[in-house]
């Protein structure tokens, strides 16, 4: 018995070995690690850590050059199932026009949609540099034969994506079928051609710390160029200490292969202190390089009105209201 | 100066010592005092500047520690008001109508304990009772207006277009009101009534030198079936926060109560910056039949007018 499951082990091993070398070139050393020994988290550090960020003090000018940047690592999100194109192209302009009361904005850095929808937000944001991202591979629940995932991916690309947002096979991976997760992840990475490839892990579903860093490793050695915690459709989504196990991850990741992979938190941060603690996470993880949104992102839908709201409090020292913002 | 806040501190909070009987031998039991906090949200927090004062009495005797609210508490209070006013102005009219009568309820099954602070207050026995009977009264008769005030203050109106038009009063949203300084518990229930009655919420801040109603009248609120947010009262000085409240831009409306020109003018220019309305009660005599009326409820109204297109109304001969 045992001896089946380690020749199975291997024989995948082999097989995802061959698919890499084949495919990609993003290895910079020629052997995988052993998955199922990815460190283990503690998680009281963790947790204890996390909670240190969140006891920086960040005032005034730092304060509106932190939220300038919060706005600008926004990929403003709508993944509804009633969304329309009426709703596409509103939020298409308020991403390139945030606050117009306030000149001198950043625009967010991206809009986030359903693969159906990407052609009209690729012309709505017309040449204003947002990207456009997609969700792909059966979002949210990634419930899908393969060939519909790879379906699914090439749509979008086709239709203009400049990111896809896929989601990982949760049972798959809970199930220990990491070679499965890891292979799937590496056939859409192929399926994206130039697009980047934002790995979606839906850590409110992988219960551990310990599972996180492990489905984090899978992801980036299987050549995602983002690693993004939550779907936004499961409580809970991203929480700071998830997302740190999973910068720490990062870390570790460019330390061996020297490459960089983007973080992505997504739902659940929708006030802007909490945003600037994330920043603080990030500088104190990563470090200057990742702050900017070539590497760092926050997706979320009702973030940029509250980090706006504060901006304007800030220059007019008044404390602002949700009735003087567009809703998107 | 620290010092001697402390000690006040510790000569506030000094308790009785009361004798009571344990089995037979003679035992030492320490009153239990009241934390007079806030209450924002539906619940006691306590002020996050940590800062308080003193409440004396006339002749100087030390009642209570209470909290001196901030500018982040007010904040909170009006985040908590914000959030509640959708589902508070939802509610159907008749169901405001009885949890104000609850409110009413509750506090005649605490009219002991409103008078003991009363009369800690420097009021009579009797002026107390009058004090409390009134509020009870005035908390009856706002829930009997719940479901009244619309027909009163709403119309059709006559349009020379193929439209059916009229105008019905909705709430303005959330008030920021500094209760009347001269009483404790009247002028605070006067406040507070008319303005959920219409739908609104409402953060108040009760009298800087009578606060002790106001917390205990919070305890009967929380227990009245008051949805959390709908009333937050906050203590501490007018003169710190008025500014604030009429400067905020998710309050619909400031009410203040004094005869104070300073803070009058104050309010109504920082009010100008998303016009919101300002109330000002200076002339009001609460204890008097003139501190209550519907009109109180309309002042925290908008009126909203329809106009909704039908088939040609003067075929019929019906005239608008």
């Amino acid at each position: 018995m045992r001896a089946t499951i380690s020749v199975a082990l291997l024989l995948g091993k082999i097989v995802t070995l061959m698919f890499i070398s084949n495919d990609m070139n993003v290895m910079s050393s020629n052997t995988l690690p052993d998955f199922r020994i990815s460190p283990r988290i503690d998680q009281v550090g963790i947790e204890e850590r996390a909670k240190k960020f969140t006891t920086r003090s960040i005032k005034k000018e730092t304060k509106v050059e932190g939220l300038k940047m919060v706005l600008n690592m926004i990929d403003l999100t709508t993944l509804e199932g009633k969304d329309s194109e009426g709703k596409v192209k509103q939020m298409c302009y308020k991403a390139r026009h945030l606050h117009d009361a306030y000149p001198g904005l950043p625009t967010v850095a991206a809009v986030c949609v359903y693969p159906s929808m990407v052609k009209l937000a690729k012309q709505s944001v017309g040449d204003s540099g947002v990207k456009v991202a997609s969700v792909s591979t059966a979002f949210p629940s990634g419930q899908a034969p393969m060939s519909v995932k790879i379906d699914d991916t090439r749509f979008a690309v086709e239709s203009g994506a400049d990111e896809i947002d896929m989601v990982i096979s949760r049972g798959k991976f809970l199930a220990g079928e990491y070679n499965f997760v890891f292979d799937e992840i590496a056939a859409i990475k192929e399926a994206c051609g130039e697009a980047r490839l934002k790995v979606i892990l839906e850590t409110g579903e992988l219960v551990t710390y310990d599972k996180v860093r492990r489905a984090s490793d899978i992801a980036m050695y299987a050549g995602a160029d983002f690693i993004k915690t939550s779907t936004g459709k499961i409580q809970p989504a991203a929480t700071m200490p998830v997302t740190l196990v999973m910068l720490e991850a990062i870390k570790d990741f460019y330390y061996k292969t020297g490459k960089m992979i983007g973080m992505k938190p997504a739902g659940g941060i929708s006030k802007s202190k909490l945003a600037l603690h994330y920043l603080v996470m990030l500088n104190e993880t990563l470090g200057a390089d990742w702050m900017n949104n070539q590497w760092f992102r926050f997706g979320a839908s009702s973030l940029a009105n509250d980090v706006l709201m504060q901006l304007v409090k800030e220059r007019s020292g008044v404390y602002q209201s949700a009735d003087y913002f567009s809703v998107d | 100066m620290a010092t001697s806040t402390i000690k006040k501190k510790t000569a506030a909070k000094a308790p009785k010592v009361e004798e009571v009987q344990s089995n037979g031998a003679q035992a030492q039991r320490l009153e239990v005092l009241k934390t007079y906090k806030l209450y924002i949200g539906g619940q006691f927090p306590r002020t996050e500047s940590g800062r308080y004062y003193v409440a004396t009495n006339r002749k100087g005797e030390q009642l209570a520690n209470v909290c001196t609210s901030s500018r982040k508490d007010f904040r909170d209070a009006v985040i908590a008001a914000r959030g509640a006013q959708k589902g508070w102005a939802a509610k159907a009219a008749n169901n405001r109508g009885q949890i104000l009568y609850r409110i009413a309820e509750m506090l005649e099954g605490r009219r002991s304990q409103f008078v003991d602070e009363l009369m800690k207050q420097d009021s009579t026995k009797a002026q107390a009772e009058t004090e409390v009977n009134l509020s009870i009264d005035k908390l009856i008769y706002y829930a009997g207006w719940c479901d009244k005030y619309q027909q009163l203050f709403s119309s059709v109106n006559p349009v020379a277009s193929s439209h059916f038009n009229f105008s019905v009063p909705e709430p303005t949203g959330v008030i920021a009101a500094i209760a009347p300084q001269n009483n404790s518990l009247l002028g605070l229930v006067s406040v507070i009534a008319p303005a959920i009655t219409g739908g609104n919420t409402i953060i108040v801040l009760a009298s800087e030198s009578k606060p002790l109603c106001a917390i205990t009248f919070a305890e009967v609120i929380n227990s009245s079936d008051v949805p959390g947010g709908v009333v937050n009262i906050l203590t501490g000085k007018p003169s710190e926060l008025a500014t604030q409240f009429a400067a905020h831009m998710d309050v619909n409306a400031v009410v203040f109560c004094e005869n104070d020109e300073l803070i009058q003018k104050d309010i109504q220019e920082k009010a100008s910056l998303n016009v919101k309305r300002v109330l000002l009660y200076n002339d009001v005599d609460w204890f008097s039949d003139k501190g209550e009326s519907p009109y109180f409820i309309l002042d925290t109204q908008e009126i909203k007018t329809t106009w909704h297109p039908i088939e040609n109304i003067g075929s019929g001969g019906g005239k608008y």
